[in-house]
């Protein structure tokens, strides 16, 4: 009963199988990059950067058709582009990096919509808007698993200017120059997480398994190494149990993944031991010292 | 053997000087407070030296120092209070100059920061998140990271503003001893009883350098009333200067 329920589904079906490992995958790479992002109040940033890879990953679809290597290629370059562009009109003009971002991902995701409509179908769109995690081939899954090591690894690499950079930038630019390259190299690990989850969950997904685990995390530890385990945690999860819950009540497979992240969202929110609504209305005298 | 030198160095914002046409030198081991009212240039100051701006005119000349040596805590750091990190992490990171991005942190550095936090009275404290502390306590955690830095110059601006009488005289306990291991220290202060008794040398500035040598002749009545009145604001219609540029 409960293996049918919980185990047989993917004991019986390749595609659950690859969902899964795709899923677990995501769940390793992207909610660490969350973490910085919501640390560094850049939470949205994540949503205007997947807008930002949509033109890529439709000029090559118009190039090549539904390529796995054309469609990541052009939303990496694409994303890479926005990221940096936005990153240097801030620096070189009054803009901040938000409002330059803003301006370059709603024109980048208007030219994207533009070109899918004129080469495809409203097919097309919603595979490139949602994603299709049960479609998950070969290819694109060793895409993700590559992509997930190599931004495990940068993370590790950059990881000690990046905190510092959050914490305290000022510090940072004092004692060295490496601020800034770990910046753009941050900004890269998104626009790769982000092409690597589009691929399953589509532009507008994937920014969902990066940015959810990460606020969930907030609610569960105080410091940044505890709030990647837990976001890491609460990402495969999600992954795992929404792919449940797609095969059980035949559900859209990524939105059913995003919907469990946001269940656990909730839960986070009213009973999270750091902050929880709960913990804060609860009456609990005060200590001594 | 000066570890600093300025030559007519002119220092400030869209080609309006802050500072204007400093010479001299700080020597090594000198202990100099820099004194001027609110908007005298003192912190413009302390970013030519540290490289934070770059002269409009002039130079700055630091003895083959780079300028990512000089230990420098600003008026106001731009820290993210709610980041979660803890008063230990922090000040390890006062190590950065030793150990870089890669650089592991052994036994022999865990000692160093574990003294660098005692002498600050923050034993106990390691393990706070730094959004927890007090004004006072950051203070204490920012001077911590200062001792791990292990810099030969040290420059400080406005290090006790806002700070209480007992944290402000443990802190400049460690200014005193940083001068006695002949360290180089540059303090910003307005307090000019605390400069009299415990800084030998200052530099009184008002935008160009009202005076600069020991404290006594430098914080004279007169001089004090010179810097009084100089002119705060720029001048938008200011012509380009006419002091020639060497």
């Amino acid at each position: 009963m409960l293996y049918a329920a919980l185990i047989a589904p993917f004991a019986d079906f390749e595609f659950m199988r690859r969902a899964l490992v795709g899923s677990f995958a995501l769940a390793f790479g992207a909610p660490p990059i969350g973490v910085f992002l919501m640390l560094r109040r850049m939470s949205l940033i994540g949503d205007a950067m997947a807008h930002a890879i949509l033109p890529g990953a439709a000029i090559g679809f118009l190039l090549a058709g539904l390529s796995l290597f054309a469609l990541a290629a052009g939303g990496l370059i694409a994303g890479f582009l926005i990221a940096i562009g936005a990153g240097l009109i801030a620096r070189a003009t009054s803009l901040k990096e938000d409002a330059s971002l803003a301006a370059l991902f709603l024109v980048a995701l208007a030219l994207g919509v533009t070109i899918v409509s004129v080469k495809g179908s409203n097919i097309d769109l919603m595979h490139f808007l949602f994603g299709s995690v049960l479609a998950v081939d070969n290819p694109t899954l060793f895409l993700i698993l590559g992509m997930t090591s190599v931004s495990l690894i940068v993370l590790a690499l950059i990881w000690r200017p990046l905190v510092l950079e959050c914490a305290d930038p000022g510090f940072l630019r004092s004692v060295s120059r490496s601020g800034g390259p770990a910046h753009i190299a941050f900004l890269a690990l998104v626009v790769m997480n982000l092409v690597g989850g589009f691929q399953a969950l589509g532009t507008l997904l994937a920014v969902g398994i990066m940015m959810l685990p990460a606020v969930i995390s907030r609610f569960w530890a105080r410091d940044i190494t505890g709030m990647i385990g837990v976001a890491v945690v609460a990402a495969a999860i999600s992954g795992y149990a929404g792919l449940l819950v797609s095969y059980h009540a035949d559900l859209p497979s990524g939105p059913a993944i995003i919907l469990v992240a946001g269940v656990l969202y909730a839960l986070s929110v009213v009973a999270g031991p750091v902050g929880g609504l709960i913990w804060l209305a609860l009456p609990r005298r005060h200590l001594e010292a | 053997m000066p570890e600093l030198r300025f030559h007519n160095l002119t220092l400030g914002y869209e080609r309006h000087p802050a500072v204007h046409h400093l010479d001299g030198a700080v020597e090594t081991g000198a202990l100099v407070a820099v004194v001027g009212p609110n908007g005298a240039g003192k912190s413009t100051l302390f970013k030519g030296v540290v490289g934070a701006l770059k002269p409009l005119a002039g130079s700055i000349e630091r003895d083959g120092l780079d300028a990512r040596d000089i230990a420098y805590l600003p008026q106001v750091p731009d820290i993210d209070r709610s980041f979660p990190i803890n008063v230990y992490d922090m000040v390890a990171m006062g190590l950065w100059r030793v150990k870089g991005v890669f650089g592991g942190i052994g036994g022999k550095d865990h000692r160093i920061i574990e003294a660098a936090i005692a002498a600050v009275g923050l034993t106990g404290f390691e393990r706070r998140t730094i959004g927890t502390l007090s004004g006072g306590q950051m203070q204490r955690m920012l001077f911590a990271r200062l001792v791990v830095q292990d810099a030969r110059v040290i420059v400080l601006d406005e290090p006790f503003t806002a700070i209480d009488a007992k944290t402000s005289a443990d802190l400049l306990d460690l200014v005193r001893r940083w001068h006695s291991e002949r360290r180089t220290v540059l303090v910003a202060l307005h307090d000019i009883d605390l400069v009299k008794a415990n800084f030998p040398k200052a530099l009184l500035l008002a935008r160009e350098p009202v005076a600069w040598g020991f404290t006594p002749e430098v914080l004279t009545a007169e001089n004090l009333n010179k810097a009084r009145r100089m002119c705060e604001a720029f001048d938008e219609s200011a012509a380009a200067c006419a002091v020639a540029a060497e």
